[in-house]
Protein backbone atom coordinates (compact mmCIF):
# COMPACT_ATOMS: atom_id res chain seq x y z
CA UNK A 1 0.00 0.00 0.00
CA UNK A 2 1.15 3.17 -0.97
CA UNK A 3 0.97 6.73 1.28
CA UNK A 4 -1.31 7.53 -1.24
CA UNK A 5 -3.37 4.89 -0.93
CA UNK A 6 -3.39 4.83 3.14
CA UNK A 7 -4.26 8.30 2.76
CA UNK A 8 -7.21 7.31 0.82
CA UNK A 9 -8.14 4.78 3.66
CA UNK A 10 -7.72 7.21 6.53
CA UNK A 11 -10.23 9.28 4.96
CA UNK A 12 -12.72 6.37 4.48
CA UNK A 13 -12.22 5.48 8.27
CA UNK A 14 -12.49 8.67 9.51
CA UNK A 15 -15.71 9.52 7.43
CA UNK A 16 -17.42 6.30 8.09
CA UNK A 17 -17.13 6.91 11.95
CA UNK A 18 -19.17 10.56 11.38
CA UNK A 19 -21.92 8.47 9.44
CA UNK A 20 -21.50 6.08 12.07
CA UNK A 21 -21.80 8.54 14.84
CA UNK A 22 -24.78 10.63 13.01
CA UNK A 23 -27.24 7.30 12.12
CA UNK A 24 -26.56 5.79 15.06
CA UNK A 25 -27.22 8.65 17.58
CA UNK A 26 -31.22 8.60 16.63
CA UNK A 27 -31.80 5.03 17.27
CA UNK A 28 -34.23 5.22 20.82
CA UNK A 29 -33.58 3.54 23.64
CA UNK A 30 -36.27 0.96 23.06
CA UNK A 31 -34.35 -0.53 20.58
CA UNK A 32 -30.57 -0.77 21.86
CA UNK A 33 -30.48 -4.20 22.40
CA UNK A 34 -32.08 -4.71 18.86
CA UNK A 35 -28.98 -2.28 17.56
CA UNK A 36 -26.18 -3.76 19.38
CA UNK A 37 -27.27 -7.69 18.39
CA UNK A 38 -27.65 -6.22 14.65
CA UNK A 39 -24.61 -4.26 14.61
CA UNK A 40 -22.46 -7.19 16.33
CA UNK A 41 -23.50 -8.86 13.11
CA UNK A 42 -22.78 -6.43 10.97
CA UNK A 43 -19.22 -6.68 12.53
CA UNK A 44 -18.76 -10.21 11.66
CA UNK A 45 -17.87 -8.56 7.66
CA UNK A 46 -14.47 -9.80 9.06
CA UNK A 47 -15.90 -12.64 7.36
CA UNK A 48 -14.77 -11.31 4.16
CA UNK A 49 -11.29 -11.61 5.41
CA UNK A 50 -11.49 -14.92 6.69
CA UNK A 51 -12.50 -16.30 3.22
CA UNK A 52 -9.72 -14.34 1.47
CA UNK A 53 -7.49 -16.46 3.91
CA UNK A 54 -8.96 -19.32 3.71
CA UNK A 55 -9.84 -19.41 -0.14
CA UNK A 56 -6.38 -21.50 -1.52
CA UNK A 57 -6.44 -25.81 -2.37
CA UNK A 58 -3.02 -26.33 -0.13
CA UNK A 59 -3.74 -27.03 3.52
CA UNK A 60 -0.97 -24.48 5.47
CA UNK A 61 -1.56 -22.48 8.46
CA UNK A 62 -3.25 -19.74 6.52
CA UNK A 63 -5.91 -21.92 5.47
CA UNK A 64 -6.27 -23.86 8.57
CA UNK A 65 -6.49 -20.37 10.80
CA UNK A 66 -8.69 -19.47 7.80
CA UNK A 67 -11.02 -21.56 8.24
CA UNK A 68 -11.24 -21.45 11.74
CA UNK A 69 -11.74 -17.34 11.24
CA UNK A 70 -14.99 -18.60 9.00
CA UNK A 71 -16.60 -20.53 11.20
CA UNK A 72 -16.51 -18.02 14.18
CA UNK A 73 -17.19 -15.48 11.85
CA UNK A 74 -20.28 -16.80 10.50
CA UNK A 75 -21.58 -17.88 13.97
CA UNK A 76 -21.22 -13.60 14.49
CA UNK A 77 -23.27 -13.48 11.61
CA UNK A 78 -25.82 -15.61 11.06
CA UNK A 79 -26.65 -15.56 14.73
CA UNK A 80 -26.19 -11.86 14.93
CA UNK A 81 -28.88 -11.38 12.45
CA UNK A 82 -31.25 -14.75 13.36
CA UNK A 83 -31.57 -13.81 16.95
CA UNK A 84 -32.17 -9.79 15.83
CA UNK A 85 -34.69 -10.53 13.78
CA UNK A 86 -36.52 -12.29 16.54
CA UNK A 87 -36.40 -9.24 18.64
CA UNK A 88 -37.58 -7.07 15.94
CA UNK A 89 -40.01 -9.91 15.21
CA UNK A 90 -41.24 -9.38 18.92
CA UNK A 91 -41.88 -4.80 18.65
CA UNK A 92 -45.63 -4.36 18.26
CA UNK A 93 -48.13 -1.70 18.71
CA UNK A 94 -51.02 -2.16 20.74
CA UNK B 1 -13.21 -6.14 -15.13
CA UNK B 2 -13.59 -8.50 -12.53
CA UNK B 3 -12.11 -6.68 -9.32
CA UNK B 4 -14.20 -3.53 -10.28
CA UNK B 5 -17.44 -5.73 -9.93
CA UNK B 6 -16.36 -6.68 -7.27
CA UNK B 7 -15.49 -3.33 -5.29
CA UNK B 8 -18.98 -2.03 -6.70
CA UNK B 9 -20.84 -4.88 -4.66
CA UNK B 10 -18.15 -3.66 -1.83
CA UNK B 11 -19.92 -0.39 -1.85
CA UNK B 12 -23.55 -1.60 -2.37
CA UNK B 13 -23.29 -3.66 0.70
CA UNK B 14 -21.62 -0.72 2.78
CA UNK B 15 -24.42 1.33 1.93
CA UNK B 16 -26.96 -1.53 3.02
CA UNK B 17 -25.07 -1.73 6.17
CA UNK B 18 -26.13 2.19 6.76
CA UNK B 19 -29.67 2.30 5.68
CA UNK B 20 -30.28 -0.85 7.52
CA UNK B 21 -28.71 0.86 10.75
CA UNK B 22 -30.53 4.12 10.07
CA UNK B 23 -33.91 1.92 9.62
CA UNK B 24 -33.08 0.88 13.21
CA UNK B 25 -34.21 4.13 14.57
CA UNK B 26 -37.59 3.19 14.76
CA UNK B 27 -39.44 0.02 15.57
CA UNK B 28 -41.63 0.02 12.39
CA UNK B 29 -38.68 -0.21 10.07
CA UNK B 30 -36.47 -1.65 12.40
CA UNK B 31 -36.96 -5.40 11.15
CA UNK B 32 -36.73 -4.19 7.24
CA UNK B 33 -33.40 -2.78 8.31
CA UNK B 34 -32.17 -4.98 9.91
CA UNK B 35 -32.86 -7.11 6.53
CA UNK B 36 -31.39 -4.91 4.57
CA UNK B 37 -28.03 -5.24 6.04
CA UNK B 38 -28.17 -9.14 6.10
CA UNK B 39 -28.48 -8.80 2.27
CA UNK B 40 -25.73 -6.61 2.48
CA UNK B 41 -23.15 -9.33 4.19
CA UNK B 42 -24.80 -11.63 1.53
CA UNK B 43 -23.59 -9.28 -1.00
CA UNK B 44 -20.35 -9.05 0.09
CA UNK B 45 -19.71 -12.60 0.98
CA UNK B 46 -20.37 -13.68 -2.37
CA UNK B 47 -18.42 -10.69 -3.87
CA UNK B 48 -15.43 -12.13 -2.15
CA UNK B 49 -15.69 -15.40 -3.23
CA UNK B 50 -14.94 -14.01 -6.92
CA UNK B 51 -11.64 -12.40 -5.74
CA UNK B 52 -8.82 -13.56 -7.61
CA UNK B 53 -6.58 -14.63 -4.05
CA UNK B 54 -9.42 -17.71 -3.71
CA UNK B 55 -9.32 -20.05 -5.97
CA UNK B 56 -10.38 -23.19 -3.55
CA UNK B 57 -13.78 -23.54 -2.24
CA UNK B 58 -13.82 -26.90 0.24
CA UNK B 59 -12.16 -24.50 3.51
CA UNK B 60 -14.69 -22.03 2.36
CA UNK B 61 -17.58 -24.20 2.80
CA UNK B 62 -16.51 -26.29 5.40
CA UNK B 63 -16.26 -23.01 7.43
CA UNK B 64 -19.60 -21.63 6.38
CA UNK B 65 -21.44 -24.86 7.02
CA UNK B 66 -20.63 -25.28 10.36
CA UNK B 67 -20.56 -21.58 11.23
CA UNK B 68 -24.37 -20.99 10.17
CA UNK B 69 -25.11 -24.39 11.86
CA UNK B 70 -23.73 -22.72 15.11
CA UNK B 71 -25.13 -19.63 14.30
CA UNK B 72 -28.67 -20.56 12.86
CA UNK B 73 -28.90 -23.28 16.63
CA UNK B 74 -27.72 -20.77 19.29
CA UNK B 75 -30.24 -17.63 18.12
CA UNK B 76 -33.24 -20.49 18.04
CA UNK B 77 -32.24 -21.39 21.57
CA UNK B 78 -31.50 -19.03 23.33
CA UNK B 79 -33.76 -16.80 25.40
CA UNK B 80 -34.72 -13.81 25.46
CA UNK B 81 -33.70 -13.28 29.03
CA UNK B 82 -30.01 -14.69 27.97
CA UNK B 83 -29.64 -11.87 25.51
CA UNK B 84 -27.22 -10.06 27.17
CA UNK B 85 -24.53 -13.06 27.07
CA UNK B 86 -25.76 -14.23 23.81
CA UNK B 87 -24.54 -10.44 22.49
CA UNK B 88 -21.27 -10.82 24.47
CA UNK B 89 -20.35 -14.29 23.11
CA UNK B 90 -20.90 -13.29 19.59
CA UNK B 91 -18.82 -10.24 19.92
CA UNK B 92 -16.16 -12.46 21.26
CA UNK B 93 -16.06 -15.07 18.55
CA UNK B 94 -16.15 -12.13 15.69
CA UNK B 95 -12.73 -10.87 17.71
CA UNK B 96 -11.71 -13.78 17.48
CA UNK B 97 -11.95 -14.15 13.84
CA UNK B 98 -10.66 -11.04 13.48
CA UNK B 99 -7.47 -12.07 15.37
CA UNK B 100 -7.32 -15.53 13.54
CA UNK B 101 -7.49 -13.59 10.30
CA UNK B 102 -4.50 -11.41 11.61
CA UNK B 103 -2.75 -14.37 12.49
CA UNK B 104 -3.30 -16.27 8.81
CA UNK B 105 -2.15 -12.73 7.41
CA UNK B 106 1.03 -13.34 8.81
CA UNK B 107 1.66 -16.94 8.31
CA UNK B 108 0.81 -15.92 4.36
CA UNK B 109 3.32 -13.09 4.58
CA UNK B 110 6.31 -14.48 6.34
CA UNK B 111 8.50 -13.89 6.47
CA UNK B 112 8.68 -10.76 4.22
CA UNK B 113 6.05 -8.60 6.16
CA UNK B 114 6.39 -4.48 5.20
CA UNK B 115 6.65 -1.90 7.92
CA UNK B 116 2.47 -1.38 6.77
CA UNK B 117 1.82 -5.44 6.75
CA UNK B 118 3.31 -5.65 10.26
CA UNK B 119 1.43 -2.64 12.10
CA UNK B 120 -1.85 -3.21 10.72
CA UNK B 121 -1.76 -6.81 11.85
CA UNK B 122 -0.68 -5.70 15.31
CA UNK B 123 -3.60 -3.80 15.79
CA UNK B 124 -5.92 -6.75 14.44
CA UNK B 125 -4.09 -8.79 16.98
CA UNK B 126 -4.50 -6.61 19.88
CA UNK B 127 -7.97 -5.12 19.70
CA UNK B 128 -9.57 -8.63 18.28
CA UNK B 129 -7.97 -10.93 21.33
CA UNK B 130 -8.65 -8.31 23.68
CA UNK B 131 -12.75 -8.16 21.92
CA UNK B 132 -12.48 -12.32 22.22
CA UNK B 133 -10.85 -12.64 26.14
CA UNK B 134 -13.06 -10.01 26.99
CA UNK B 135 -16.24 -11.06 25.96
CA UNK B 136 -15.59 -14.69 27.00
CA UNK B 137 -15.17 -13.37 30.80
CA UNK B 138 -18.32 -10.99 30.38
CA UNK B 139 -20.10 -13.77 28.86
CA UNK B 140 -19.19 -16.13 32.02
CA UNK B 141 -20.27 -13.07 34.52
CA UNK B 142 -23.30 -12.74 32.74
CA UNK B 143 -23.84 -16.61 32.48
CA UNK B 144 -23.02 -16.71 36.48
CA UNK B 145 -19.92 -19.03 35.63
CA UNK B 146 -17.72 -16.30 37.10
CA UNK B 147 -18.53 -14.34 39.76
CA UNK B 148 -20.53 -11.24 39.08
CA UNK B 149 -18.55 -9.59 41.54
CA UNK B 150 -15.70 -7.55 40.67
CA UNK B 151 -12.57 -9.45 41.00
CA UNK B 152 -9.51 -7.85 42.09
CA UNK B 153 -6.23 -9.07 43.41
CA UNK B 154 -2.92 -7.01 44.54
CA UNK B 155 -0.72 -5.02 42.16
CA UNK B 156 -4.13 -5.05 39.47
CA UNK B 157 -3.20 -1.60 37.88
CA UNK B 158 0.56 -2.86 37.72
CA UNK B 159 0.55 -6.26 36.54
CA UNK B 160 -1.83 -4.41 33.92
CA UNK B 161 0.39 -1.38 33.36
CA UNK B 162 3.06 -4.17 32.65
CA UNK B 163 1.36 -5.65 30.41
CA UNK B 164 0.87 -2.65 28.21
CA UNK B 165 4.05 -1.97 27.99
CA UNK B 166 5.53 -5.29 27.22
CA UNK B 167 2.68 -5.26 23.95
CA UNK B 168 3.77 -1.57 22.60
CA UNK B 169 7.61 -2.84 23.40
CA UNK B 170 6.65 -6.34 21.58
CA UNK B 171 4.83 -4.19 18.77
CA UNK B 172 8.11 -1.91 17.98
CA UNK B 173 10.78 -4.54 18.12
CA UNK B 174 8.38 -6.81 16.07
CA UNK B 175 8.23 -3.43 13.45
CA UNK B 176 11.53 -2.97 13.13
CA UNK B 177 12.06 -7.52 12.94
CA UNK B 178 8.65 -8.68 11.69
CA UNK B 179 10.27 -11.99 11.62
CA UNK B 180 11.09 -12.98 14.78
CA UNK B 181 7.70 -15.09 15.84
CA UNK B 182 8.54 -15.05 19.14
CA UNK B 183 7.56 -11.74 19.91
CA UNK B 184 4.39 -12.02 17.63
CA UNK B 185 3.46 -14.99 19.66
CA UNK B 186 4.12 -13.05 23.21
CA UNK B 187 1.95 -10.16 21.74
CA UNK B 188 -0.94 -12.70 20.89
CA UNK B 189 -0.69 -14.09 24.58
CA UNK B 190 -0.60 -10.96 25.97
CA UNK B 191 -3.80 -9.55 24.23
CA UNK B 192 -6.00 -12.32 25.50
CA UNK B 193 -4.44 -12.11 28.53
CA UNK B 194 -5.72 -8.42 28.56
CA UNK B 195 -8.68 -8.89 27.81
CA UNK B 196 -9.50 -11.51 30.47
CA UNK B 197 -7.78 -9.43 33.10
CA UNK B 198 -9.46 -6.01 31.96
CA UNK B 199 -13.20 -7.28 32.21
CA UNK B 200 -12.61 -9.41 35.69
CA UNK B 201 -12.83 -6.78 37.85
CA UNK B 202 -15.91 -4.78 36.25
CA UNK B 203 -18.99 -5.23 38.64
CA UNK B 204 -21.81 -7.49 36.67
CA UNK B 205 -24.03 -3.97 37.32
CA UNK B 206 -21.48 -2.38 34.97
CA UNK B 207 -21.72 -4.93 32.37
CA UNK B 208 -24.01 -2.88 30.08
CA UNK B 209 -20.82 -0.74 29.39
CA UNK B 210 -18.53 -3.80 28.84
CA UNK B 211 -21.01 -5.41 26.39
CA UNK B 212 -20.91 -1.77 24.78
CA UNK B 213 -17.53 -1.32 24.40
CA UNK B 214 -16.39 -4.47 23.37
CA UNK B 215 -19.16 -3.98 20.76
CA UNK B 216 -17.16 -1.25 19.59
CA UNK B 217 -13.95 -3.28 19.68
CA UNK B 218 -15.01 -5.55 17.79
CA UNK B 219 -15.64 -3.48 14.94
CA UNK B 220 -12.65 -1.82 15.55
CA UNK B 221 -11.15 -5.19 14.80
CA UNK B 222 -13.12 -5.56 11.81
CA UNK B 223 -11.63 -2.54 10.21
CA UNK B 224 -8.22 -3.10 11.20
CA UNK B 225 -8.46 -6.12 9.10
CA UNK B 226 -9.53 -4.14 6.52
CA UNK B 227 -6.36 -2.08 6.63
CA UNK B 228 -4.51 -5.44 6.58
CA UNK B 229 -6.27 -6.50 3.16
CA UNK B 230 -6.73 -2.42 1.82
CA UNK B 231 -10.59 -3.56 2.02
CA UNK B 232 -12.76 -0.39 1.69
CA UNK B 233 -15.71 -2.69 2.85
CA UNK B 234 -14.05 -3.78 5.50
CA UNK B 235 -12.97 -0.34 7.28
CA UNK B 236 -16.58 1.40 6.23
CA UNK B 237 -18.52 -1.53 7.97
CA UNK B 238 -16.02 -1.89 10.73
CA UNK B 239 -15.66 1.96 11.90
CA UNK B 240 -19.52 1.69 11.54
CA UNK B 241 -19.83 -0.76 14.27
CA UNK B 242 -16.83 1.10 16.21
CA UNK B 243 -18.82 4.24 16.05
CA UNK B 244 -22.18 3.03 17.37
CA UNK B 245 -20.50 0.72 20.45
CA UNK B 246 -18.44 4.15 21.60
CA UNK B 247 -22.09 6.21 21.33
CA UNK B 248 -24.05 3.22 23.49
CA UNK B 249 -20.99 3.15 25.91
CA UNK B 250 -21.53 6.98 26.40
CA UNK B 251 -25.13 6.77 26.53
CA UNK B 252 -24.72 3.88 29.65
CA UNK B 253 -21.64 5.62 31.47
CA UNK B 254 -24.20 9.21 31.14
CA UNK B 255 -26.91 7.50 32.66
CA UNK B 256 -24.77 6.05 35.85
CA UNK B 257 -23.09 9.78 35.85
CA UNK B 258 -20.08 7.77 35.60
CA UNK B 259 -16.58 7.83 33.77
CA UNK B 260 -15.90 5.03 31.38
CA UNK B 261 -12.57 4.79 33.65
CA UNK B 262 -14.23 4.78 36.54
CA UNK B 263 -16.18 2.00 34.96
CA UNK B 264 -13.47 -0.11 33.79
CA UNK B 265 -11.24 0.46 36.78
CA UNK B 266 -12.92 1.83 39.81
CA UNK B 267 -14.06 -2.13 40.61
CA UNK B 268 -17.66 -0.77 41.63
CA UNK B 269 -19.49 -3.20 43.95
CA UNK B 270 -16.99 -4.28 45.64
CA UNK B 271 -18.40 -5.56 49.14
CA UNK B 272 -16.08 -4.18 51.58
CA UNK B 273 -16.44 -7.14 54.11
CA UNK B 274 -14.24 -5.28 56.86
CA UNK B 275 -16.83 -3.00 57.27
CA UNK B 276 -17.32 -2.94 60.93
CA UNK B 277 -20.84 -1.91 60.64
CA UNK B 278 -23.12 -3.98 59.51
CA UNK B 279 -27.10 -2.81 60.61
CA UNK B 280 -29.82 -5.13 61.15
CA UNK B 281 -32.98 -3.70 60.29
CA UNK B 282 -36.05 -4.83 60.55
CA UNK B 283 -38.10 -4.45 57.73
CA UNK B 284 -41.62 -5.69 57.97
CA UNK B 285 -42.79 -7.88 55.14
CA UNK B 286 -46.51 -7.31 53.63
CA UNK B 287 -48.48 -10.28 52.25
CA UNK B 288 -50.00 -10.09 48.76
CA UNK B 289 -52.95 -9.52 50.30
CA UNK B 290 -52.25 -6.22 50.96
CA UNK B 291 -50.69 -5.25 47.87
CA UNK B 292 -53.82 -6.31 46.12
CA UNK B 293 -56.01 -3.94 48.01
CA UNK B 294 -53.85 -0.88 47.37
CA UNK B 295 -53.11 -1.89 43.84
CA UNK B 296 -57.17 -2.80 42.92
CA UNK B 297 -58.03 1.14 44.49
CA UNK B 298 -55.10 3.17 42.19
CA UNK B 299 -55.99 4.64 39.30
CA UNK B 300 -52.26 5.02 38.38
CA UNK B 301 -49.43 2.28 38.34
CA UNK B 302 -46.18 3.11 37.49
CA UNK B 303 -43.83 -0.55 37.06
CA UNK B 304 -40.30 -0.56 37.43
CA UNK B 305 -38.80 -3.66 36.32
CA UNK B 306 -34.99 -4.49 37.35
CA UNK B 307 -32.89 -7.58 36.51
CA UNK B 308 -34.73 -9.57 39.16
CA UNK B 309 -37.26 -9.55 36.71
CA UNK B 310 -35.29 -11.23 34.09
CA UNK B 311 -33.46 -13.74 36.57
CA UNK B 312 -37.17 -14.62 37.55
CA UNK B 313 -38.54 -14.40 33.93
CA UNK B 314 -41.52 -13.09 35.32
CA UNK B 315 -42.23 -10.29 32.50
CA UNK B 316 -45.29 -12.57 31.19
CA UNK B 317 -46.59 -12.78 34.66
CA UNK B 318 -46.03 -8.79 34.97
CA UNK B 319 -48.01 -8.41 31.50
CA UNK B 320 -50.70 -10.37 33.03
CA UNK B 321 -51.03 -8.43 36.13
CA UNK B 322 -50.58 -5.32 34.23
CA UNK B 323 -53.90 -6.88 31.88
CA UNK B 324 -56.14 -7.42 34.81
CA UNK B 325 -55.19 -3.95 36.28
CA UNK B 326 -56.44 -2.46 33.36
CA UNK B 327 -59.22 -4.32 33.05
CA UNK B 328 -60.36 -2.70 36.47
CA UNK B 329 -59.72 0.84 34.97
CA UNK B 330 -56.28 1.45 36.71
CA UNK B 331 -54.17 2.71 34.22
CA UNK B 332 -50.21 1.02 33.37
CA UNK B 333 -47.15 2.46 32.68
CA UNK B 334 -43.80 1.28 32.48
CA UNK B 335 -40.49 3.34 33.44
CA UNK B 336 -37.50 2.07 32.20
CA UNK B 337 -34.24 3.07 33.88
CA UNK B 338 -31.30 3.11 31.21
CA UNK B 339 -29.05 1.23 32.49
CA UNK B 340 -31.74 -1.43 33.92
CA UNK B 341 -30.82 -5.27 33.16
CA UNK B 342 -27.28 -6.12 32.12
CA UNK B 343 -27.37 -4.39 28.72
CA UNK B 344 -28.78 -1.51 27.07
CA UNK B 345 -32.53 -1.91 26.03
CA UNK B 346 -32.58 -5.21 28.09
CA UNK B 347 -35.82 -4.66 29.87
CA UNK B 348 -37.98 -3.34 26.51
CA UNK B 349 -36.92 -6.81 24.61
CA UNK B 350 -38.21 -8.60 27.59
CA UNK B 351 -41.44 -6.54 28.13
CA UNK B 352 -41.61 -6.64 24.09
CA UNK B 353 -41.50 -10.65 24.11
CA UNK B 354 -44.34 -10.12 26.64
CA UNK B 355 -46.67 -8.48 24.12
CA UNK B 356 -45.93 -5.09 25.93
CA UNK B 357 -47.00 -2.93 23.48
CA UNK B 358 -43.56 -0.45 23.67
CA UNK B 359 -45.48 2.99 23.31
CA UNK B 360 -46.57 2.17 27.33
CA UNK B 361 -42.66 2.11 28.04
CA UNK B 362 -41.46 5.25 29.30
CA UNK B 363 -37.96 6.26 29.29
CA UNK B 364 -36.62 7.94 32.73
CA UNK B 365 -37.00 11.50 31.56
CA UNK B 366 -40.57 11.11 30.60
CA UNK B 367 -41.61 9.41 33.50
CA UNK B 368 -40.05 11.55 36.51
CA UNK B 369 -42.92 13.70 36.46
CA UNK B 370 -45.33 10.94 36.49
CA UNK B 371 -44.44 9.35 39.80
CA UNK B 372 -46.47 12.20 41.77
CA UNK B 373 -49.66 11.41 40.39
CA UNK B 374 -48.63 7.68 40.42
CA UNK B 375 -50.88 5.55 43.37
CA UNK B 376 -48.24 2.74 42.96
CA UNK B 377 -45.03 2.53 41.96
CA UNK B 378 -44.64 -1.70 41.67
CA UNK B 379 -40.39 -1.73 41.92
CA UNK B 380 -40.23 -5.42 40.15
CA UNK B 381 -36.31 -6.81 41.22
CA UNK B 382 -34.93 -3.11 41.07
CA UNK B 383 -32.88 -1.50 43.51
CA UNK B 384 -30.14 0.90 43.07
CA UNK B 385 -32.21 2.66 40.11
CA UNK B 386 -34.19 3.87 42.44
CA UNK B 387 -32.49 4.99 45.80
CA UNK B 388 -32.64 8.17 46.95
CA UNK B 389 -29.25 7.81 47.75
CA UNK B 390 -27.88 8.95 44.58
CA UNK B 391 -29.52 12.62 45.09
CA UNK B 392 -29.24 13.28 48.39
CA UNK B 393 -26.49 11.63 50.22
CA UNK B 394 -23.21 13.14 48.90
CA UNK B 395 -21.09 9.78 50.36
CA UNK B 396 -23.11 7.43 48.48
CA UNK B 397 -21.45 5.46 45.62
CA UNK B 398 -23.78 5.96 42.94
CA UNK B 399 -24.55 9.83 44.32
CA UNK B 400 -24.91 11.12 40.78
CA UNK B 401 -26.91 8.76 39.15
CA UNK B 402 -29.89 9.86 37.47
CA UNK B 403 -32.44 7.61 39.38
CA UNK B 404 -36.36 6.63 38.71
CA UNK B 405 -38.09 8.78 41.25
CA UNK B 406 -40.53 6.31 42.89
CA UNK B 407 -40.49 8.08 46.26
CA UNK B 408 -42.54 10.53 45.03
CA UNK B 409 -45.34 7.74 44.20
CA UNK B 410 -48.42 7.89 47.09
CA UNK B 411 -47.25 3.68 47.86
CA UNK B 412 -44.20 2.39 46.80
CA UNK B 413 -44.63 -1.63 46.50
CA UNK B 414 -41.36 -3.60 46.68
CA UNK B 415 -40.60 -7.48 44.87
CA UNK B 416 -37.63 -8.07 46.14
CA UNK B 417 -36.09 -11.59 47.16
CA UNK B 418 -34.59 -10.38 50.13
CA UNK B 419 -33.35 -7.44 52.32
CA UNK B 420 -29.72 -7.57 50.44
CA UNK B 421 -28.65 -4.39 49.22
CA UNK B 422 -28.43 -3.83 45.34
CA UNK B 423 -25.46 -4.11 43.23
CA UNK B 424 -23.69 -1.23 44.67
CA UNK B 425 -23.95 -3.13 47.89
CA UNK B 426 -25.50 0.35 49.59
CA UNK B 427 -28.94 0.16 51.54
CA UNK B 428 -32.02 1.17 50.19
CA UNK B 429 -33.64 4.29 52.45
CA UNK B 430 -36.75 3.46 50.53
CA UNK B 431 -37.37 0.39 52.25
CA UNK B 432 -37.64 2.10 55.36
CA UNK B 433 -40.09 4.73 54.48
CA UNK B 434 -43.88 4.01 56.21
CA UNK B 435 -45.44 4.13 52.81
CA UNK B 436 -43.59 1.34 51.43
CA UNK B 437 -44.62 -2.04 50.93
CA UNK B 438 -41.87 -4.48 50.73
CA UNK B 439 -43.39 -8.35 49.29
CA UNK B 440 -40.21 -10.80 50.00
CA UNK B 441 -39.89 -14.04 47.66
CA UNK B 442 -39.10 -14.29 44.25
CA UNK B 443 -40.55 -12.46 41.35
CA UNK B 444 -42.29 -14.76 39.62
CA UNK B 445 -43.77 -16.27 42.36
CA UNK B 446 -44.87 -12.63 44.26
CA UNK B 447 -46.13 -11.80 40.78
CA UNK B 448 -48.30 -15.00 40.61
CA UNK B 449 -50.15 -14.83 43.69
CA UNK B 450 -51.08 -11.03 42.86
CA UNK B 451 -52.60 -11.95 39.48
CA UNK B 452 -54.12 -15.04 41.33
CA UNK B 453 -55.82 -12.69 44.08
CA UNK B 454 -56.75 -9.83 41.67
CA UNK B 455 -58.33 -12.70 39.33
Amino acid sequence: MTFGELLIAMYIFILAIFVGFEVISKVPPTLHTPLMSGSNAISGITVVGALIASGTNNINLTTILGCLAVIFATINVVGGYAVTDRMLKMFKKK
Amino acid sequence: MCENIINLSYLISAVLFIIGLKMMSAPKSARRGNLYSALGMLIAVCATLFEKNVIGYQFIIIGLVIGSAIGGFLSVTVKMTQMPQMVGLLNGYGGLASTLVGIAEYARLYPTLSLYDTVTIILTIIIGAITFSGSIVAYGKLEGIVSGRPITYPFQKTINLVQFFVIVGGSILLCSHPESYVWFSVIVLISFILGILLVLPVGGADMPVVICLLNSYSGMAGCAVGFVLSNYCLIITGSLVGASGIILTQIMCKAMNRSLTNVMFGAFGKVDSSGPETRTVNVQGYAPEDATIVLESASLVIIVPGYGLAVAQAQHNVRELADLLEKKGVAVKYAIHPVAGRMPGHMNILLAEANVPYEKLYEMEQINSEFERADVALVIGANDVTNPAAKNNSKSPIYGMPILEVEKAKTVIFLKRSMAPGFAGIENELFLLPKTMMLFGDAKDTVIKLVNLLK
